[in-house]
């Protein structure tokens, strides 16, 4: 079996997941060792695992390494503008309440420029998958600090170490409403591959935050880390715990709580407000 | 029975309440806006009539968010539009971007108040005019229709939502808290009367569909979202199959198009009112409320025997340049009346030179009164 992939050029290697990619934009922009690949694999694998009709698949994502993502799923997908895919998201849930929509976000994406969107639709509960890649700084702008970026770190734009506390980004879901909560990294891939399943599956709102190694910027710059000295750390700093209270859902640099945090059932936007145009119109007409 | 959507008959309504109307009349089943005077009666309306003809209404956090869901659905196939007042077009200025880079059909109305910033919520201006022409950054066209009645806040909601289809652009209706509140009659008409346009679809299969390659008519056919094209969308300049490409040519090639469309069509997009323009030596040139008043400075003139006529702008963007050329060269004298500063001047004197261009801007609250212009007119001809 070896003796025969050796002899494969890269043209004529296959991938089981090359269906799902969308002809003509790989190779993607993302650094060697980047965990948005790792997050891309798991979602591809999920839709798989589903058996996941990717006709009713919209892939909406922001700007940032993260925000490229939309480009390289072989479906309807939209690259919008900085922040704001969330609530291009919801404009194609509610028109289309049939089509799955799946945002895709940095920690500046959505938790500075768009974190208004994200918690009011948290709150509303609208039927969204929204998947944050936290890398704890600003990739593609160079490695500037941002809103998870931890207290006294040295990025290009806090040279002498970040004033700011970050973002609990899933208790700042959970509190808002989203009624499907997980935090996984990059080096948990089967647990990370089972929640976007159940994600996918949820009627809600629904948030999961995978910790993702930057090793380009935020490993070379602020942590002194390559990729695989990240994905170890990783490994390390992580603890398993399942739904536990996201606020004592810790996140630090050494200390990662990771597991399934909330998964509870309460009635969703897009429901309610087609239920209500149904009964309007009915009466109306009958008047 | 299903009742029909389109409400016709004869009303005696605000203008806020024909705009409501114009759009669902159009087909316009989404919208989405922020809480703003004095644009909220038409939220209210809205909130009230669109789940009664089974269309979407939803109040969001702001009005980024408002305009953005508009461009989600926009790209799930509904019509769809937002409507606000100054402080919310600022905000939604990136949007605006993404939806003529996109190539987006939606529709924004922008009822104009008094500015910069918050401004004067509750009274009416023309300050915007250029705003909503040169909001986003980079190179584009847009088009704008200034109503300057209720009725007229009927027929240029159909109006707007059908170029905006057409030509897959954003398209602005701009009008101002005079013509959002006061109430005239409107008259609705039977809806088989009504001409409404959609965008066109793409007519090959999805393993040939380039989503942005344009017709002849440099407009490329629309796959939605759940049609099973599979396509993909970015604001990063972008070559025919919507890959990003950042190479000069293509960045030429496509802001060239964005511009293009819309000049390249401009005798279908623009629309002029001529009001005793043939033998006219004045020429007063208006758009939205200050046309009201300027239609009855020419009839009190031409009672008084002075040769006024009246050029309004009903499509302000694409500015009607070759119509105000022709008026401007054949006039002694043309007066700009307008609620602001002085903006639209600008491109009335763009586009000639000949006669003495004065501007008569009013700023603050009271539109220009019919009396008020007469005054210019007969200190500038006497
Ligand atoms: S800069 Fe960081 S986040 Fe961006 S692609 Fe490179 S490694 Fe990934």
């Amino acid at each position: 079996m070896k003796e025969s992939i050796k002899h494969l050029t890269n043209h004529e290697r296959k991938h089981p997941l090359d269906s799902y990619l969308r002809k003509g934009m790989i190779p993607h922009i993302w650094c060697p060792g980047c965990g948005n690949g790792v997050i891309l694999n798991c979602f591809l694998q999920a839709l798989k695992e589903l058996h996941f009709n990717l006709d009713n698949l919209v892939v909406v994502s922001g700007i940032g390494c993260m925000g490229r993502i939309s480009g390289y799923i072989n479906a309807d997908a939209f690259h919008t503008t900085h922040g704001r895919a969330i609530p291009f998201a919801l404009g194609v849930k509610l028109a289309k309440p049939e089509l799955k929509v799946v945002v895709f976000g940095g920690d500046g994406d959505l938790l500075a420029i768009g974190a208004n969107h994200l918690i009011q639709a948290a709150r509303r509960n609208i039927e969204l998958t929204v998947i944050l890649s936290n890398n704890f700084n600003y990739g593609m702008t160079g490695g500037q600090c941002g809103p998870t970026t931890p207290l006294n770190a040295v990025t290009t734009t806090s040279p002498y170490g970040n004033v700011e506390h970050p973002f609990n980004a899933v208790y700042l879901a959970a509190g808002s409403g989203a009624t499907y909560v997980a935090r996984w990294t990059a080096y948990h891939v089967r647990n990370l591959v089972d929640s976007i399943k159940k994600a996918l599956l949820k009627k809600g709102f629904s948030f999961i935050e995978v910790i993702s190694p930057c090793p380009e910027i935020y490993g070379r710059h602020t942590k002194h880390m390559n990729a695989v000295e990240m994905m170890k750390w990783l490994k390390q700093a992580s603890i398993i715990q399942n739904k536990i209270d996201p606020i004592k859902a810790e996140i630090t640099q050494n200390i990662i709580v990771v597991g399934e945090f909330v998964d509870k059932e309460k009635p969703e936007y897009t429901d309610l407000i087609w239920g209500k145009i149904g009964k309007v119109e009915r009466t109306y007409h009958k008047e | 029975m299903k009742k029909p959507d389109v409400l016709t008959g004869e009303y005696f309504v605000q203008g806020n309440f024909a705009l409501a109307e114009g759009a669902i009349a159009a087909g316009c089943r989404f919208y989405s806006a922020y809480p703003i005077t004095p644009a909220s009666s038409i939220a209210e309306r809205m909130a009230l009539r669109m789940p009664q003809v089974g269309g979407i209404f939803i109040q969001l956090e702001d009005e980024i968010s408002s305009l953005m869901s508009v461009i989600g659905a926009s790209w799930a196939g509904v019509k769809a539009m937002t409507a606000t007042s100054g402080p919310g077009l600022s905000l939604m200025v990136e949007s605006i971007g993404l939806a003529i880079m996109t190539e987006t059909p939606c529709v924004i109305a922008d009822m104009m108040r008094g500015g910069p910033s918050t401004g004067q919520p509750t009274k009416p201006s023309q300050q915007d005019v250029l705003q909503v022409r040169w909001a986003a950054h980079g190179d584009y066209e847009i088009i704008t229709l200034a109503p300057y009645s209720v009725q007229e806040m009927f027929d240029l909601t159909i109006k707007a939502f059908n170029l905006a289809e057409k030509f897959r652009v954003p398209c602005f209706i701009l009008a101002d808290e005079i013509i959002a509140h006061t109430r005239e009659k409107l008259v609705i008409p039977e809806p088989e009367k009504i001409k409404t346009v959609d965008r066109k679809k793409p007519k090959v299969p999805p393993e040939e569909y380039l989503p942005f390659k344009p017709d002849e008519d440099l407009v490329p056919p629309m796959s939605c979202f759940g049609e099973g094209y599979r396509f993909y969308a970015t604001g990063l300049t972008h070559d025919e199959s919507g890959h990003p490409d950042m190479s000069a040519k293509t960045q030429r090639e496509l802001t060239s198009r964005l511009c293009e469309k819309i000049r390249k069509n401009k005798k279908e997009i623009i629309t002029v009112e001529k009001y005793f323009l043939d033998d006219a030596e004045t020429v007063i040139i208006a758009f939205g409320t200050p046309a009201r008043a300027a239609k009855e400075t020419v009839k009190i003139g031409r009672e008084k025997g002075l040769k006024v006529g009246l050029l309004r702008l009903i499509t302000v963007w694409p500015f009607p340049e070759e119509e105000v050329a022709k008026i401007v060269s054949e006039a002694k004298l043309i007066i700009v009346p307008e609620m602001n500063q002085g903006q639209i001047i600008r491109e009335v004197k763009a586009a000639s030179s000949t006669a003495p261009i004065i501007s008569f801007p009013k700023v603050g609250e009271e539109p220009p009164t019919p009396n008020e212009i007469l005054k210019i007119i007969e200190k500038n001809t006497s």
